[in-house]
């Protein structure tokens, strides 16, 4: 099995420093994989590698045939400028990117497809509204809507979840199971462990190396979960060259 | 008021002053978006920095051939050009941030045209007009076609990057995710950045060049939240300060850079107070508040 996701040996930092340091193994087509560690696991820095959004330190990933372009991706929201002057819709056709390029038009029927996803996410009437003037969770709405524009077999989720309330949190998960149940891969950063262990199959337990990954109840347990904190808090700014020899 | 009529269009019906006039406006209609995006993306001081960045290649131009529109012009690119690839990389290259190290290339550069400038005995009007903006009237077509073709130029650019810059500004992430045009992007505007400071340069100075970019932009800030819309608002925000300062500089015989920049001040002082979208009057006396 190949897997929709192949990481070979991946290294992925800043500055020589890695933040996923020889990740190895296989996402399955289909999967609905939570990735959890504590804070500066490597969590978001892995998303981006296999978003294309930064390069690799070592190693290499497969994307089952597919570029990392057509990866739809969630930046964490933090990470959005949300005082820009843009307009929901607008915000939303970004995802149309694939389709309309630098300066590809929008048709009817792509218009339609972005009205349809603004309502899929419950924010119809909202659509020239400035970002500026959204909640947090509307914002987070906003970015699930454009990843319905994008249509990608794989979907990389950069804590979906953080800072909205219970009911949109709801609804977009209803929106991961949706996913889930249309075959497309799944793979969301989370931090809420009774929010995984209810929703998500599988679990890859990080601290910038692979602590377990694996069935979500296997993987989180109180050993797995102390040892992941142990290895984040060992970051090191006078560390060594890493010896392990680089993947071919 | 009758004389002021007729003043003005005796003014409109010199041929010197009808070029100053079609100038201004070229340069309302390319520099204020180009400052627009500065402003969002944070650069608006990067931008002043880029203006003395380029003062020694203008003077090494003037050095070649005095005040040759098209030598200065050729250094002045030269130098904006260098010096906005050197911040760059030394920025993406070390720990320094971009900004720190645009300043660090602003001061030298500019030191380094005020050596160059003096060495080679530049008088003071010379350096007045230099440095300010000449006089209402002395636009030549020279000059003119430089700043139609630099706005033609930018116009053209910015809407082949638009997407990639304002995706770049909101959400640079997704950017890098779905295309590898944000760099590009990022190149292109800081061409743009520079030849829109050299048209500011030739119908404003060198130092006031850059507020036909900046000021038009944080005035539009005032007026609307939606990108669109802020570009024309500066446009408009710009012809109208361009045209306003234009005729006030010929009417007292003063530099029009400096007329053109007060007058965008007053613009922006007037937003400050009257726009829709954070100004004080606004805050001061908000309304009832709404039902939904």
């Amino acid at each position: 099995m190949t897997g929709e996701l192949q990481f070979r040996d991946v290294t992925i930092g800043y500055d020589r420093h890695p933040a996923v340091h020889h990740l190895s193994g296989a996402v399955e087509g289909g999967a609905l994989l939570a990735v959890v560690g504590p804070n500066g696991a490597g969590k978001s820095t892995l998303f981006k590698g296999i978003a294309g959004a930064i390069p690799l330190l070592a190693g290499s990933i497969g994307r089952g045939g597919a570029r990392a372009r057509d990866i739809a991706y969630l930046p964490q929201i933090a990470e959005i400028d949300r005082s820009f002057p843009i307009s929901v819709y607008d915000m939303v056709a970004m995802g149309l990117w694939k389709t309309v390029g630098l300066f590809g038009g929008i048709d009817t029927a792509s218009r339609q497809r972005v009205r349809e996803a603004i309502a899929a996410v419950g924010l119809t009437g909202f659509e020239q509204r400035a970002i500026a003037t959204l909640s947090g969770g509307q914002m987070q709405r906003v970015l699930f809507a454009r990843l319905l524009l994008q249509d990608a077999r794989t979907i990389l989720l950069d804590e979906p979840f953080n800072s909205i309330d219970s009911r949109t949190a709801t609804d977009l998960l209803a929106l991961v199971r949706r996913w889930h149940d249309e075959k497309r891969t799944v793979l969301a950063a989370l931090h809420d462990i009774d929010l995984v262990r209810d929703n998500f199959p599988q679990t890859l337990l990080l601290a910038r190396e692979p602590v377990a990954w694996g069935r979500t109840a296997d993987v989180l347990t109180p050993q797995n979960l102390l040892k992941a904190r142990q290895m984040c808090e060992a970051f090191d700014e006078q560390a060594a060259t890493c010896a392990a020899p680089l993947a071919g | 008021m009758h004389e002021h009529a007729h003043e003005i269009a005796g003014a409109v019906s010199d041929e010197a002053f009808r070029r100053s006039l079609a100038a201004i406006i070229i340069l309302a209609l390319s520099a204020p978006p180009v400052g627009v995006f500065l402003m969002l993306r944070r650069m608006s001081l990067i931008g002043d920095a880029m203006s003395h960045a380029i003062l020694p290649g203008a003077a090494l131009g003037y050095l070649v051939s005095g005040l040759s529109v098209v030598a200065m012009t050729i250094g002045g690119l030269a130098a904006g050009l260098v010096i906005a690839v050197l911040a760059g990389l030394v920025a993406r290259a070390t720990e320094l941030k971009e900004d720190a190290s645009f300043a660090v290339f602003l001061l030298v550069s500019l030191a380094l045209g005020v050596v160059l400038v003096t060495a080679n005995g530049m008088n003071a009007e010379e350096l007045m007009h230099f440095l300010f903006g000449e006089t209402a009237t002395s636009v030549d077509d020279e000059k003119l076609l430089m700043i139609a073709g630099n706005a033609t130029v930018s116009t053209l650019v910015l809407a082949a990057i638009y997407r990639p810059l304002v995706l770049d500004c909101v959400d640079p992430n997704f950017l890098r995710s779905v295309s590898g045009a944000g760099v590009m992007a990022h190149l292109a505007f800081l061409v743009l950045l520079v030849i829109n400071l050299i048209s500011g340069f030739h119908a404003l100075g060198t130092l006031l060049g850059v507020g036909m970019m900046i000021i038009p932009a944080t005035v539009a800030r005032f007026w609307t939240r939606d990108i669109t819309t802020m570009i024309a608002v500066a446009v408009v925000a710009g012809a109208i300060a361009g045209v306003g300062g234009l005729w006030a500089s010929a009417h007292a015989d003063l530099p029009v850079g400096a007329g053109v920049i007060l007058a965008a001040g007053l613009l922006y002082v007037a937003s400050i107070i009257l726009g829709p979208v954070g100004g004080v009057l606004w805050k001061l006396f908000p309304g009832r508040h709404l039902e939904a």
